[in-house]
């Protein structure tokens, strides 16, 4: 297996007015094709601050960062962009659906993007309801579906182009336990097609059905062991 | 992005903010609106000004008598200088910058037909008068001809509101019939063809009754007469022309040519040429206003866009996570900022045809004139809204398109 991220003395600053906070204090990561990876650790610790980074949603302050062979350091914005379409997909806490669009909709928008043209782009948005199953949830409006639905057609819309990498940020924190127990096994079938899934979580059970925990603390990685 | 997601993204928009959305198409449609309908009414009113200042004919001078106020050759001023018909005519046959030329000779008279009696103003007056006033006899009737001057005829011909007064619904078979005028009979010959006037310097040519001037002449053994009338050729200016009659009158009644006292003029081309100034003025001050109504609506625009940049960062951020490019943002935002100012101006522009198309109902036409929209106002008018649509447009665009998405997202 070869690394398909791979972080190198990362370091984020954040400076509001005369404040300054470091948020990732020169941190070494290196993630494997088709690994799963959770990160956990408490509030502060960065973990979200790494996402960002590691989706490309942000710039970071020094270091090297090294996507699938590519430095991200030196890329234009229409290149991060081109990343974030057909390499990366994320699912968000908060879902982060547009209200206004239909849940076919949602799923269309990366595809969009791509320049997808007409049949192809029919045929995958409902190849993809299917597999998050639902099919009969087309029409549907974010506000007309549940938490477990709306977080499916996230992951559906993370899919659309097929990326190499899935990127979820505390995907089960909004939901019950049944729900949240039916997105886990979504991410774990994802993994077992060859996905590589990094999942940013607080909860040691979803922790504990990846490969691998990587531990946050204070901007730095404690420990790179197995927790389970 | 899909042209269909977007409009339904705007309509959304539109929908949670009503009020807001409304207050804005409406800053545009209001300026638009100003604007067409200044421009239409100042560009109607103009041309109003302009045809009834023709109706008193073009390349006009009326000249008065006068009193020198320069001594000349010895003689003192301070002397009457008082044209007869005969230095008219002599001007007629002298002059090489007047086209045509009459005498004007006129009181208020009494003038009676059947039980009507009326006491208007009758002008005695030479056949080209009707040329120079741009006076058109109706069909089927005629003005005063040379004959009837020197006959010393009595005819008269009727301006047409005066016609209507005399003869009521029975107009068109007044020509041909007695009236009379201080108890005197005369034939009526002619009626005017209606005409627009507005400005004159003794009553309007369409409630005057003329006849020939020798008749006149005869009824009050006037020798001299009030005024003469001269239409200079038009490759001359008047000033040209006034000197011309003041030479030529300067030698017979010995009075410097310099001296513009020895006869009052009125240069109605002057007027002419003020007039169009001041409605040129006039109509770019009409037009400022809409523009400067226009800019305030296009800055609501942009302070709207920018409230709408606010709450919408979010969404701009899920989709730059999902790959969306800035120059994608960019055209979401100007393509919103066009379809509001698109749609306000499209209305206020319909809104303002509507108006326009109305108002020739009213019968307003005399003051206000016939409010006119031409192709090239419509096009400028166009080509205006898209500048301040994209303008107003581009400033929160680009503000939108260079967040981070994580800026956007709000996740840090």
């Amino acid at each position: 297996m070869s690394a398909i991220m791979d972080m190198k003395q990362i370091r984020k600053v954040y400076q509001t007015g005369k404040v300054t906070f470091e948020a990732l204090r020169g941190i070494d990561i290196q993630v494997e094709r088709g690994e799963s990876v959770a990160v956990v650790g408490p509030s502060g610790s960065g973990k979200s601050t790494l996402m960002n980074l590691m989706g490309c949603l942000d710039v970071l302050t020094s270091g090297e960062y090294k996507l699938d062979g590519e430095l991200v350091n030196t890329l234009t914005s229409n290149q991060l962009a081109d990343i974030r379409n057909k390499k990366v997909g994320f699912v968000f806490q908060a879902f982060n659906l547009l209200p206004y669009a239909t849940a076919y909709e949602n799923i269309e928008i990366p595809l969009l993007f791509a320049r997808v043209t007409g049949r192809k782009r029919r045929q995958r948005v409902t190849e993809l309801l299917a597999r998050v199953g639902l099919a009969d949830k087309a029409a549907n409006k974010p506000t007309e579906m549940s938490g477990g639905e709306m977080q499916r057609v996230a992951i559906a819309r993370a899919l659309a182009n097929d990326p190499e990498i899935i990127l979820a940020d505390e995907p089960t924190g909004n939901l019950d336990s049944a729900s949240g127990g039916e997105i886990v096994k979504l991410f774990n079938e994802l993994w077992k097609q060859g996905k590589t899934i990094i999942i940013i979580t607080h909860d040691a059970s979803i922790a504990g059905q990846t490969q691998r925990i990587i531990r946050l603390k204070d901007g730095a990685v404690d420990g790179n062991g197995d927790l389970r | 992005m899909n042209i269909v997601l977007s409009v339904r993204q705007f309509l959304n928009d539109m929908r949670r903010q009503k009020l807001r959305t409304a207050m804005t198409m409406f800053g545009i449609f209001w300026g638009t609106c100003a604007i067409v309908l200044l421009f239409a009414f100042g560009k109607g009113l103009t041309e109003a000004q302009m045809k009834s200042q023709k109706g008193m004919g073009e390349n006009i001078l009326i000249v008065w008598p006068g009193i020198t106020a320069k001594e000349f050759n010895g003689l003192p001023r301070g002397r009457r200088i008082r044209p007869t018909d005969d230095d008219v005519r002599f001007l007629k046959q002298n002059a090489q910058t007047l086209a045509h030329i009459s005498p004007e000779n006129g009181r208020h008279m009494t003038l009676k037909y059947g039980r009507q009696t009326h006491r208007r103003f009758v002008d005695g007056v030479w056949p080209e008068y009707c040329i120079m006033r741009n006076i058109i006899p109706q069909f089927g009737s005629r003005f005063i001809n040379e004959p009837d001057l020197q006959n010393r005829r009595r005819v008269i011909f009727l301006g047409d509101i005066l016609a209507g007064d005399l003869f009521g619904d029975s107009v068109s078979a007044a020509v041909g019939k007695r009236i009379l005028v201080n108890s005197m009979p005369f034939t009526v010959i002619g009626i005017m063809k209606s005409k627009e006037q507005n400005n004159s310097y003794r009553g309007r040519d369409n409630r005057t009754a003329y006849i020939p001037n020798t008749t006149y002449q005869a009824m009050f053994s006037e020798r001299h007469s009030d005024d003469f009338v001269a239409q200079h050729k038009p490759q001359f200016t008047g000033e040209i022309a006034r000197q011309e009659i003041f030479r030529i009158l300067g030698e017979k009644y010995r009075f410097d040519p310099t001296d513009e006292e020895a006869l009052a003029v009125w240069d109605t081309t002057e007027g002419f040429a003020f007039l169009k100034t001041f409605f040129m003025a006039f109509s770019s001050f009409l037009v400022g206003i809409g523009f400067a109504t226009l800019i305030t609506g296009a800055i609501g625009v942009t302070n709207i866009m920018n409230v709408v940049l606010e709450e919408r960062t979010k969404e701009i951020g899920i989709k730059m996570a999902l790959g969306a490019r800035k120059s994608t943002i960019l055209w979401q935002f100007i393509f919103e900022t066009l379809l509001i100012t698109g749609v306000g101006g499209v209305l206020g522009f319909a809104f303002a045809y509507g108006v326009i198309s109305v108002v020739p109902m009213l019968n307003l036409e005399e003051f206000i004139g016939i409010p006119t929209i031409d192709g090239w106002g419509a096009i400028m008018m166009s080509c205006l809204l898209g500048l301040v649509g994209l303008t107003a447009g581009i400033f929160p665009a680009r503000r939108a398109a260079n967040l981070q998405p994580v800026q956007a997202l709000k996740l840090f």
